[in-house]
């Protein structure tokens, strides 16, 4: 029972991590609070649904399809929708009202079109769904599947942020916007790439879960707030923070379920959400710069 | 205009208004009680975060809180003490909301706010369905709609009230120049973490309310209706269609709308989530700063022409 939660605990927090990674990223770089995060997230589930039930493609191909998909979109997002409100915004805390305000009405647009879509049912498919045992504990084969890829796209973007010439651009605008121009830095270029790799990370991020997860055109909203959670623990721009507190809350969320009460695991989240704003508001990692 | 001139327009404003349910068939009276409600639930929405520029979206949490408290002490005791309860219950909510969020930058607030109406849905329907074992409650309390309405009305008379007295109040000093600049705020020794607590309760106070008076209007209710974001949303982008740096702004934002509504639920049910929407995003993107604002504006550049 108790590796049972443990293993579970990592895959979920493994999900959480990757698309709050995709949130610090749109947040600490692009500077766009957005909150229809998670309905982006469960579109691409929708699309590999609708991929492998209809034209029998393997999730994990799929992912090669929805993710470029998704970053194409956010980039157009970025810079059709958002852009204008970065030209118009007189300070950093007016951009923040401002794409609250627009996400919010996105995030309405896009759960509207899936509703119609595919109404309210909770949907699954079944990929890869034989156990596995680890350490005495069975999981299912494809939540091992899932947090594997979590850990190579992970991985894969920390690499690509510290290591490359592009990422180093990055890390720049999330730490000062202002000074970035000084060093031939193109921030709106930079901000809208951080974005569109964002919106990338949280396709993959829908893809992996719908593997296992069952989902429905509302679950958006759940999704958006837990790796808001996620970043913020983490401290706002902090992938390493993302990582550690995606999985606190992933095994806290498991533990809670599994040795609580199920209906619980949200009052948990807050909990957890709670503590760390009186205790920590810089976040676990972060440093008090705001 | 006079100040006694103003009072007494309002008071025959209120006194039109009044006798709404004297003549109005059904449906009509339940227009007028939708467009009241709006009314209180958006001018109380403006009351905190129009000043203070805290987005909030919660307004649901404190309908809700107040909704639900209505459905589980209906027929046990006298209507004047729920209400009392319901309040003492949104303003303890508020008051603990407020105290660990407000002390921080803006966006926390946003966040917890965002999810604060489910969190308090999550927790009834546990509490419901593991200690009273009943989910969903029947409301039988002898209220009829003209009732509600009545109810309504006298509340929207008090959130404006407050507002006018707040506005003139040292209070309202002090949260003007929070919206304006924070770090100034803190400089010049206003304690910014009580005036912006105080004002949010207030504010959650007279949304609680509302959803109390508002709860008969169901017969039957359960978290999943007393807690649904489309409320919170509604609210939201009526303050800012009719303006928000005036206390008056969200009735010219709450009109429109909630005939608009009216008019797409009956007509695209089943797209009216994507069109409100889209009409959010055109608010935000066109006219920022409310109707009420888009007039001053031309009007103040007609001024300068002139």
């Amino acid at each position: 029972m108790f590796v049972a939660a443990v293993t579970s605990g990592l895959v979920l927090g493994g999900m959480y991590a990757l698309i709050a990674m995709g949130l610090t990223l749109q947040y600490g770089v692009a500077r766009i609070m957005n909150l229809a995060h998670g309905e982006l997230m469960i579109a691409a589930a929708f699309a590999a649904l609708w991929l492998f039930s209809s034209a029998a493609v393997n999730p994990l191909l799929g992912l090669l399809l929805v993710v470029p998909a998704a970053f194409a979109i956010s980039w157009a997002i970025y810079r059709l929708l958002l852009t204008p409100l970065v030209r118009r915004a007189p300070n950093r805390d007016a951009l923040e009202v401002d794409s609250i305000l627009a996400t919010f009405g996105m995030l309405f647009v896009i759960q509207g079109v899936m509703l119609v879509m595919f109404g309210g049912a909770y949907y699954s498919y079944s990929f890869l769904a034989f156990p596995v045992t680890i350490a005495g504990a069975t999981v299912a084969a494809n939540r091992l599947l899932a947090l594997a890829f979590a850990a190579v796209i992970g991985l894969g973007l920390y690499l690509y942020l510290t290591r490359t010439r592009l990422g180093t651009a990055v890390r720049a605008v999330a730490v000062d916007p202002n000074s970035a121009p000084l060093v031939a830095i193109d921030v709106r270029a930079t901000a809208a790439l951080a974005f569109a790799f964002g919106g990338a990370l949280v396709a993959a991020g829908g893809v992996l879960v719908s593997m296992f997860l069952t989902f429905n055109a509302n679950i958006g909203v759940v999704f958006t707030m837990k790796a808001l959670i996620v970043v913020i623990m983490g401290g706002v721009g902090n992938l390493l923070g993302c990582l550690l507190a995606g999985l606190i809350l992933g095994l806290a969320e498991t533990f809670v379920a599994t040795f609580v009460d199920p209906g619980l695991t949200l009052a948990t989240t807050y909990a957890l959400f709670l503590i760390i704003l009186l205790v920590r508001p810089q976040g676990l990692f972060g440093t008090a710069s705001r | 205009m006079k100040p006694a001139f103003l009072l007494a327009a309002s008071a025959i404003a209120v006194a039109i208004l009044a006798t709404v349910p004297l003549y109005a068939n059904g449906y009509e009276l339940s227009l007028a009680i939708t467009l009241m409600n709006y009314t209180v639930l958006a001018t109380a929405w403006t009351l905190f975060s129009g000043p203070t520029r805290y987005v909030s979206l919660a307004t649901v949490a404190f309908f809700g809180i107040g909704a639900y408290t209505v459905a589980v002490l209906a027929e046990r005791m006298a209507w004047p003490w729920i209400l009392l309860i319901a309040l003492a219950v949104g303003v303890a909510v508020a008051l603990i909301v407020g105290l660990s969020t407000l002390r921080l930058s803006g966006v926390y607030f946003v966040i917890f706010t965002f999810g604060l109406a489910e969190l308090i849905r999550q927790i009834v329907t546990w509490y419901e369905v593991n200690v009273t074992r009943t989910l969903g409650r029947y409301i039988f309390v002898g209220i009829d709609p003209a009732d509600i309405y009545w109810q309504l009305l006298g509340l929207a008379v008090l959130v404006f009230a407050a507002g006018i007295l707040i506005r003139r109040s040292r209070l309202g000093l002090a949260l003007r120049v929070i919206g304006d600049d924070e770090t100034v705020a803190r400089h010049i020794g206003i304690n910014t973490t009580i005036a912006k607590v105080a004002l949010f309760a207030l504010s959650a106070a007279f949304m609680t309310l509302c959803g109390a008076v508002m709860a008969p209007r169901w017969t039957y209710i359960d978290p999943a209706i007393a807690f649904s974001p489309v409320v919170s949303f509604q609210v939201l982008i009526m303050a800012l269609l009719g303006g928000v740096h005036r206390l008056y702004g969200p009735l010219f934002g709450v009109v429109p709308l909630v005939l608009l509504f009216e008019f797409l639920l009956a007509r695209f049910p089943n797209h009216f989530s994507i069109l409100v929407g889209l009409a959010f995003m055109l608010i935000v993107y066109a006219i920022p700063q409310g109707i009420v604002g888009f007039v001053e504006r031309i009007l103040r550049r007609r001024g300068d022409a002139a």
